[in-house]
């Protein structure tokens, strides 16, 4: 994709070179954030927080640059989140009083915000593939798009917050369920929306989006259940910069297979359609078969990545925290039995060739199991990764 | 075809048979399949725990089924190590059939195909053009490069091949992945506890069960110094020292000596300003014979020591023998407390009026952040406790839990003492009121009182009407009523309300019951409450001018946990007055020389990976025929993995190519 193709088949081979000027602006104003804030903030950070900061700029600026769309989506995030640091100051109260902050940006509200722009979407993308009005289309991704936003606000906020409330406290807002819950929205969203760019359809959007709304409905039963949105002080086994990589890398492994099994589960229906009514709006509607086989594998396989190398990372920091790379702790177990289930079904994929229905199946069964190593292990079993209860 | 039937009833040779068994997709799938199985056995049921507490889940029965079938430590079972072997014998297999395959692969630019197979691909288009042979391969380069493939170009008399091929990455992705899988397996595999098991069952080791100090611990039970890999504990109290750790292993376990001493200055919490744990650190100073000076290094969670191929974290702590100083009140004899020291960790002899009883307190803790009551996400601490084991002359014991200050409930504060008698049972708290003072002095001076019926009698016989006309005038009236009395308290103290109605019961035609019932609880109040007073007056208050607000509620709960103290079934309360904290540190030392292979393994499985999702192996043809002004092309691709994406790839593959040599098509 990254290629082009110009009229004169000028050689433009490297990556570098299909860069375009906005290309480098984008890379400049990262690279600009983060000499900033190294410059800024150096004292504060141990050697490995400083390497992390770095490779998100890079990540960031080789993200920006496969995916225009993100750039204007990331300085937007960026802008509204210093906005909202800034009314803050100081002051932790302000949140309590500011207007800003009060009704849209202190992370509780930016949280409740992208929860109610979450259940919109969810619905605007079923009445867009009802009825066939694109406009209701372009709300829908819009919506998508606005929740995502406040949810990334909301964490970024959040981490700030934990620093005003104490600096002793502060720390990287994916500690707890109630923090990777939100985490797992909106990336599970931001891959949602690359896959409909990229495919050019909206008619998945509200099986995916589904998904999102009920971590939503999870979310505001925990708020209002068991006040988990009060943000508490890390236990010392957490206190690890590994946290700040280990848990985002998890959470693109658990939002891609939720997400193939949502379209595993479009898959299903569209091929039950097809078969009873093969003529009916809704089958017209939903996408074809080999686009859905198509991005059920490419999640499949991003979520595989992705989970690989939090599971690796797990491991790195488990040898520097519990004493050993793998001591069969429940949740270490069930992410191998993740990775199992998924390592089965590429290797059925790629090297025998099963396609439609089965793996549409297994990809639903993989999102039961996956499921089960996200909640079910903290709330049945006990183990090290105890932290993550409810 | 017939030559390929033929090729299917050759007899195979066996060792074909078996590679070709080994090497089967079926089969690596069944293991990874029997891998996932067993360890979802592994976390639904608890690994590792004491034999006893599966006994009590399963029952003898299935507890020695389990057992035969090492469910209880099913990752270093037998048969859970056979299905990873064979896993990593599968892998092998593979890599060992298809890599030269992959490589071969990987180099071939299959510039040799026929038209026929090319005609057959999933893709293909033909069109002529009026561009010369030499220009059509210089523009066919030119946009194969654009696009990121390489090619070759292979000139035949008729017609001109361009194979063109990019993504190799994805075929070496394969054989990255597969290697890296059994790199680390057989890293996993020198960490696991195989040389432990192979030296068990040759009776090179044994399992040490008995608690005895490790200098007692016999050779047998004695790992040396040149032991690769382990993973062992020890905790070490401040000011002492230690060379050796413990493997946990079976039902009991073994001694690892090391090559160097660790000494512990000190153990520290820290606490955020909410009372939650920040931090756990030690002050450590390694002794060792290879260093020109000692080691001294503090380290803490997430931030462990590493030293010779050693790594020493911070894994828990404990009481490393604290001096208590605790004062004894009896709750079966007179108002009397002693006063004893003893120290944590070692049995202490009590003789108490009644038993002679060992005292063994377990642990101690000087803070104890717990929830608040409040509901909140609140934390509170409740200020030092100390756990201890009351063991009888026959050896029963009783497991007690004891705060050192009063904790508040309900704008009273009480003092906790937790009782059960088998561990797998939950504390059971016994509340007593705190006194003004803060103290549970008037509660013992109230319960001793209860105990002490020649004091009753003659608080029963005073509190009685001396009026002449009262129909309790004669002295015999008056002692058999005190008696009366007398046998109530006892009765009340022994068993509480449950066993005076029991009494009642037992006693009174039912059509009485209720009647005689609420007459014994009015009599028994009354009593009580002359009993505190008689309390307050030894306190030198005047409960004549009316019980204050606090002396009411104190009554009230004092009786609530007199009623209960039957089930106390101990002679003796527990005070905690003082103490002098001691701490150890719980150390985790392990060597583990696996993860010189694990670490890089993980490295190639990440790269592995990455390499065989993000670059998809892509081919193309272009046969070029036809004379010089009139060229005919034909392009032909091939859709793998993902044919969707392809679909998008392969028009913009030929968009270029049409327009870069003319658009006159054929069709």
């Amino acid at each position: 994709m990254e290629n082009t193709i110009d009229k004169d088949y000028k050689t433009k081979r490297r990556f570098y070179q299909c860069r375009n000027s906005a290309d480098w602006i984008w890379g400049l104003a990262n690279v600009v954030s983060v000499v900033y804030a190294l410059s800024q903030y150096h004292m504060l950070m141990d050697g490995f927080e400083k390497a992390i900061i770095v490779c998100t700029g890079l990540a960031l600026i080789g993200f920006g640059w496969v995916w225009q769309t993100i750039r204007l989506f990331v300085t937007g995030v960026a802008l509204v989140s210093l906005f909202a640091v800034s009314r803050y100051g100081v002051m932790i109260d302000l949140g309590k009083t500011d207007f800003f902050l009060k009704y849209m940006l202190a992370s509780q509200s930016a949280i409740m915000w992208m929860s109610a722009l979450y259940v919109m979407a969810t619905a605007t993308y079923f009445f867009n593939l009802l009825t066939n009005k694109s406009f209701s289309g372009v709300v829908a991704t819009s919506l998508t798009w606005a929740a995502t936003g406040m949810g990334f606000v909301g964490l970024l906020v959040r981490w700030r917050e934990s620093y005003l409330i104490d600096p002793e406290i502060g720390h990287i807002p994916v500690s707890n369920l109630y923090e990777v819950f939100i985490l797992f929205s909106i990336i599970t969203a931001l891959i949602y929306l690359r896959y409909e760019q990229r495919y050019k359809t909206r008619s998945m959007g509200g099986f995916v989006l589904t998904v999102i709304s009920a971590a939503v409905a999870f979310l505001l039963w925990y708020t209002v259940e068991r006040q988990a949105d009060i943000i508490q002080p890390l236990v010392p086994a957490l206190n690890s910069y590994w946290m700040k990589i280990h848990v985002p890398a998890n959470f693109i492994g658990y939002g891609s297979f939720s997400l193939a099994a949502m379209i595993g589960l479009v898959f299903l229906l569209k091929g039950k359609m097809e078969a009873v009514a093969p003529k009916a709006f809704l089958t017209q509607r939903l996408p074809e078969l080999t686009l859905l086989d198509d991005v059920m594998y490419r999640a499949i396989a991003l979520g595989f990545a992705f989970f690989t190398l939090a599971t690796i990372l797990g491991a790195l920091w488990a040898a520097e925290a519990w004493g050993g790379y793998w001591s069969w702790d429940p949740k270490e177990t069930w992410a191998l039995i993740v990775w199992l289930n998924y390592a089965a079904w590429l290797h059925m994929r790629l090297t025998k060739g099963w396609r439609g229905n089965p793996m549409a199946w297994w990809s639903i069964v993989g999102f039961f199991v996956t499921l089960f190593a996200f909640l079910g292990v903290n709330m049945f079993l006990s183990g090290l990764h105890s932290y993550g209860g409810l | 075809m017939s030559a390929s039937v033929n090729s299917s009833f050759r007899p195979l040779s066996l060792t074909a048979l078996l590679i070709r068994f080994l090497g089967s997709m079926n089969l690596a799938i069944t293991l990874l399949v029997a891998v996932a199985i067993a360890s979802i056995i592994g976390t639904v049921l608890q690994q590792n725990q004491p034999y006893p507490d599966y006994v009590i889940k399963f029952g003898p029965f299935w507890f020695e089924v389990f057992k035969s079938l090492d469910l209880f430590d099913v990752y270093s079972s037998v048969w859970f190590l056979v299905i990873l072997g064979f896993l990593v014998i599968s892998t092998t297999v593979c890599i060992f059939r298809n890599t030269p395959r992959v490589l071969k692969d990987i180099r071939d630019y299959k510039e040799s195909a026929q038209l026929k197979a090319l005609r057959r691909m999933s893709h293909g288009h033909e069109w002529q053009s009026n561009f010369s042979r030499d220009i059509c391969v210089e523009r066919i380069s030119a946009v194969a490069k654009a696009t990121g493939y390489r090619l070759v170009v292979k000139s035949e008399a008729k017609q001109l091949i361009v194979a063109a091929k990019k993504g190799s990455g994805s075929r070496l992705g394969y054989i990255f992945t597969h290697i890296a899988i059994v790199v680390i397996c057989i890293g996993g595999l020198i960490d696991g506890n195989v040389p432990l098991k192979i030296a068990e069952m040759t009776d090179k080791i044994q399992v040490e069960t008995r608690n005895i100090p490790a200098s007692q611990v016999p050779l047998v039970s004695t790992l040396p110094i040149d032991n690769l890999s382990f993973r062992g504990n020890v905790t070490i109290p401040e000011g002492q020292k230690a060379n050796l750790a413990f493997i946990d292993f079976k039902d009991g376990y073994l001694v690892q000596r090391l090559p160097f001493l660790i000494a512990v200055e000190d153990f520290r919490i820290d606490y955020y300003k909410t009372g939650q744990p920040k931090s756990f650190a030690s002050d450590l100073i390694i002794y060792d014979k290879e260093l020109d000076a000692p080691l001294y290094k503090t380290i803490s969670v997430n931030h462990p020591l590493e030293h010779r191929g050693y790594t020493i974290y911070q894994s828990s702590f404990g009481d490393g023998g604290s001096e208590l100083r605790i004062k004894l009140w009896s709750l079966k004899g007179a108002n009397r407390s002693d006063e004893i020291r003893v120290v944590v960790n070692t049995p202490f002899a009590l003789s108490l009026e009644k038993a002679e009883m060992t005292l063994e307190v377990l642990d101690f803790r000087p803070i104890n952040v717990n929830p608040d009551i409040s509901g909140v996400k609140k934390f509170k601490n409740i200020g030092p406790r100390f756990q201890y084991k009351l063991r009888t002359a026959t050896g029963e014991a009783t497991e007690f839990i004891n705060y050192m200050m009063p904790v508040e409930k309900d704008g009273a504060k009480y003092y906790l003492t937790g009782l059960r008698h088998t561990p797998a049972e939950d504390f059971k708290y016994w509340y007593l009121p705190a006194d003004s003072e803060d103290g549970v002095d008037r509660f013992m001076c109230f319960l001793a009182l209860l105990n002490d019926e020649t004091r009753l009698k003659e608080i029963a016989l005073s509190s009685l009407p001396k009026q002449a006309d009262s129909f309790l005038s004669m002295a015999e009236d008056q002692e058999l009523v005190a008696q009366f009395m007398v046998a109530l308290i006892k009765q009340f103290v022994d068993g509480g309300v449950g066993l005076i109605s029991a009494q009642v019961k037992a006693a009174v035609a039912p059509d009485k019951q209720q009647e005689i019932s609420n007459l014994y609880a009015k009599m028994l109040h009354h009593f009580l409450r002359n009993v505190y007073w008689v309390v307050l007056q030894e306190e030198e208050l005047d409960p004549t001018l009316g019980l204050s607000e606090f002396d009411e509620r104190f009554y009230e709960d004092a009786v609530a946990a007199v009623s209960i103290s039957h089930q106390y079934d101990v002679p003796v309360y527990l005070d905690l007055v003082g103490f002098n904290h001691k701490e150890a540190t719980g150390l985790q030392v392990t060597r583990s020389p696996g993860k010189m292979l694990v670490f890089p393994g993980c490295l190639l499985l990440v790269v592995g990976v990455f390499c065989m999702f993000y670059l998809p192996q892509r081919r193309f043809w272009v046969v070029v025929s036809g004379s010089q002004d009139n060229t005919e092309l034909f392009l032909a691709a091939q859709a793998g993995r993902n044919p969707y994406e392809f679909e998008q790839e392969y028009s913009a593959l030929e968009n270029a190519l049409l327009l870069q040599l003319g658009t006159e098509r054929t069709d």
